[in-house]
């Protein structure tokens, strides 16, 4: 079966919204009810973060919501028990987000089968350098026909560039901006950067992510990539609860063309 | 023969490398490029060199101390870091990291600090070198360190509180490492121990070694030896063991043990023995032992000294202990408050609560009447005055 992920961005002339949030966060179960909620609602794809007690490459809203959801009880243990039957219901892509130490104490292989069992699409791991994984996972990955997307920012050099849009699969994410999740920047900066990353013509599609926010910043990044990354300002908005209600208004929110 | 060190890719057997975000990739590429050609050159050497002499105070002093030597019956001798400037071994790598920063252009300065030492060893090498210096510090260190947060902004370092977490070492280290992710190209960061990703475990070890080669040539000098029959360092990541080690490791004439912070006790699960109670695992870019659950979650070490409370080890350690070049042992905060106080009374030496450990292991040791005992005391104690104080108390 081909990759869901390929299959939603074959044709590159749509845009395509992205929504991270925090497995177990606000509350241990909200996790599937969460992603049904956002399928309807209009998202084109999830991440779903499987929470580290030292995340490195997050700002303070995933922090607070990874922390929270470790003391909620969530593991990758739990996390794929809550998505065993996740695939009856729902057709969007599903990508799995977090660090590489949760999933060398699960095991790798064992964690790529979860993943084919859960239909889970790709994978993004920040603290797996690429070149680690091209040496040592890419051949399973492949295998089992799960994509590992890799990162980029204005300082990743256009020969590295290549490499990861030749080995990593997906999409590319590109970072905005220099700095952790959810951090304060201004989109506009990034315009050379978008820029000159689309006119490399690369084999991926590019989601862009780190900081977006808003209807005016997503219609800013559409104009370089084929899709967006909200996920800091998706969690501080269901910090207080996830009423199906209050997810639609915010998907809403985000869709709505300036 | 050829120096103990890591692969080209960073590592020492399965340990090391560098399990870094893209985004510090730039930043850490740079770094692994240049720091042996820097640090091989005519005026690096030079540059350091002089530095650690006379700004430093180095060669440190090794010395034998007759109380000790009687009360363990053997001969114990004690390497003085606590005489560099700034009060421990810290500086020495702090000083060579700068030099190092300033030969790649780079305007700012960070660091982590868990006691404070390197956090003022950081902030004194930038005063002098006239960088802007930004120290990470865990609140609850803050509080227990309160003397050392005040050096620093007295030596004009701004000092920033990590509130996540347990609010110490290891948490101090991510806010670092976030703060060099949101600033890739003027910022270099000063990681203070032989942890984090490639090259930072070789460049600080090799900072570090100018105790080891230090001792070697006191312990020819003063007993005609070729080497010390034991050494003895305390462990938190372990950069003044691997500096107290450094040119004995291919040397199966010399014992080198590595003291961990036990805590209240390994069975306790408030300790901060990494290496007796860690499993492999991923912690600030390295591969290495850590305390952590089975679902993988680091786990909040405990240990009295600020210095020793870090979850990991450097990877060199995990590497040595597994090849049994090093042997590893535990003490507790309570044996540590003791000998400091023992140490104290016997030598007039305050240690830092850090090297405490290491005066304590010394009722443990198996050593005959003529082996050469070096015992490398890091620091010194006046960042802990209110620690031993309150434990004295107590007791009373």
């Amino acid at each position: 079966m081909s990759n869901r992920l390929d299959l939603l961005f074959e044709d590159r002339s749509a845009f395509r919204l992205s929504i991270f949030f925090t497995a177990g966060f606000p509350q241990l179960e909200d996790t599937a009810a969460l992603i049904e909620a956002l399928q309807h609602s209009g998202a084109d794809l999830l991440e779903i973060g499987f929470p580290f007690s030292d995340p490195l490459a997050d700002g303070p809203v995933i922090q607070s919501s990874s922390q929270q959801a470790l003391v909620n009880g969530m593991s990758l243990a739990v996390l794929f028990e809550q998505l065993e039957e996740i695939r009856d219901r729902i057709h969007i892509p599903l990508v799995l987000m977090g660090y590489l130490n949760p999933v060398l104490q699960f095991g790798v292989t064992a964690f790529i089968e979860q993943c084919v069992a859960c239909g889970i699409d790709g994978v993004i791991l920040p603290d797996l350098p690429a070149d680690v994984y091209v040496a040592e996972y890419k051949a399973a990955f492949d295998a089992a026909g799960l994509a590992f997307i890799p990162l980029i920012t204005p300082q990743t050099s256009p020969e590295r560039i290549r490499f990861l849009d030749e080995q990593c699969s997906g999409f590319i994410y590109m970072v905005a901006g220099h700095g952790t999740t959810g951090g304060a920047i201004s989109l506009q900066e990034e315009g050379a950067y978008f820029q000159r990353v689309k006119e490399m013509g690369l084999r991926l599609p590019k989601v862009a992510g780190f900081g977006v926010k808003s209807s005016s910043d997503i219609a800013f990044v559409q104009q370089y990539a084929e899709g967006v990354i909200v996920g800091s300002a998706f969690v501080q908005h269901i910090a207080g609860g996830c009423s199906d209600e209050s997810i639609r208004s915010f998907i809403g929110g985000l869709k709505q063309v300036n | 023969m050829e120096r103990f060190k890591p692969d080209a890719r960073g590592y020492y057997g399965a340990y090391g490398g560098a399990f870094i975000p893209e985004m510090l990739l730039p930043n850490v590429a740079e770094l692994q490029a240049n720091y042996l050609s820097i640090i091989n050159t005519e005026s690096f050497r030079e540059a350091f060199h002089k530095l650690l002499r006379d700004y430093v105070g180095r060669p440190t002093p090794l010395f034998y101390s007759d109380n000790l030597s009687k009360r363990y019956h053997t001969q114990v001798l004690l390497k003085r870091e606590d005489l560099c400037h700034t009060g421990a071994h810290k500086i020495n790598n702090t000083i060579g990291q700068l030099l190092i920063a300033k030969h790649l252009n780079k305007q700012r300065i960070i660091a982590e600090t868990g006691a404070g030492q390197h956090g003022v060893a950081t902030a004194t090498a930038c005063a002098l070198m006239g960088m802007e210096c930004t120290v990470f510090m865990g609140s609850v260190d803050m509080q227990r360190q309160a003397h050392n947060v005040e050096r620093m902004r007295m030596l004009g370092a701004q000092v920033i509180p990590a509130e996540s977490g347990s609010k110490t070492l290891k948490d101090a280290t991510n806010e670092a490492i976030r703060e060099w992710i949101r600033h890739p190209k003027d910022t270099h960061y000063v990681i203070g121990s032989v942890v984090g990703p490639h090259p930072y475990p070789d460049m600080v070890a090799l900072f570090q070694s100018v105790i080891s080669e230090e001792i070697g040539k006191q312990v020819q000098e003063q007993f005609g030896k070729a080497h010390p029959d034991v050494v003895i360092a305390c462990v938190g990541g372990g950069s003044n063991a691997i500096g107290a080690f450094y040119h004995f490791i291919d040397n199966e004439h010399t014992r080198l043990i590595a003291v961990e912070a036990g805590g209240m006790g390994l069975e306790s699960g408030k300790t901060a023995a990494s290496i007796a109670l860690g499993r492999k695992g991923i912690i600030h870019g390295s591969k290495t032992y850590l305390m952590q659950t089975d679902d993988g979650q680091i786990v909040e070490p405990h240990s009295i000294s600020a210095g020793l409370d870090y979850p990991g080890i450097g990877p060199a350690h995990a590497y040595l202990r597994d090849t049994n070049k090093i042997e590893v042992v535990s003490i507790t905060d309570e044996a540590a408050l003791k000998a400091g106080l023992m140490l104290t009374r016997t030598d007039g030496i305050i240690p830092a609560l850090e090297s405490a450990h290491t005066i304590a292991y010394l009722e443990h040791l198996q050593a005959g009447p003529d082996d050469v005992v070096v015992v490398n005391l890091s620091g010194r104690g006046d960042k802990d005055l209110i620690t031993y104080q309150n434990y004295f108390n107590h007791e009373q």
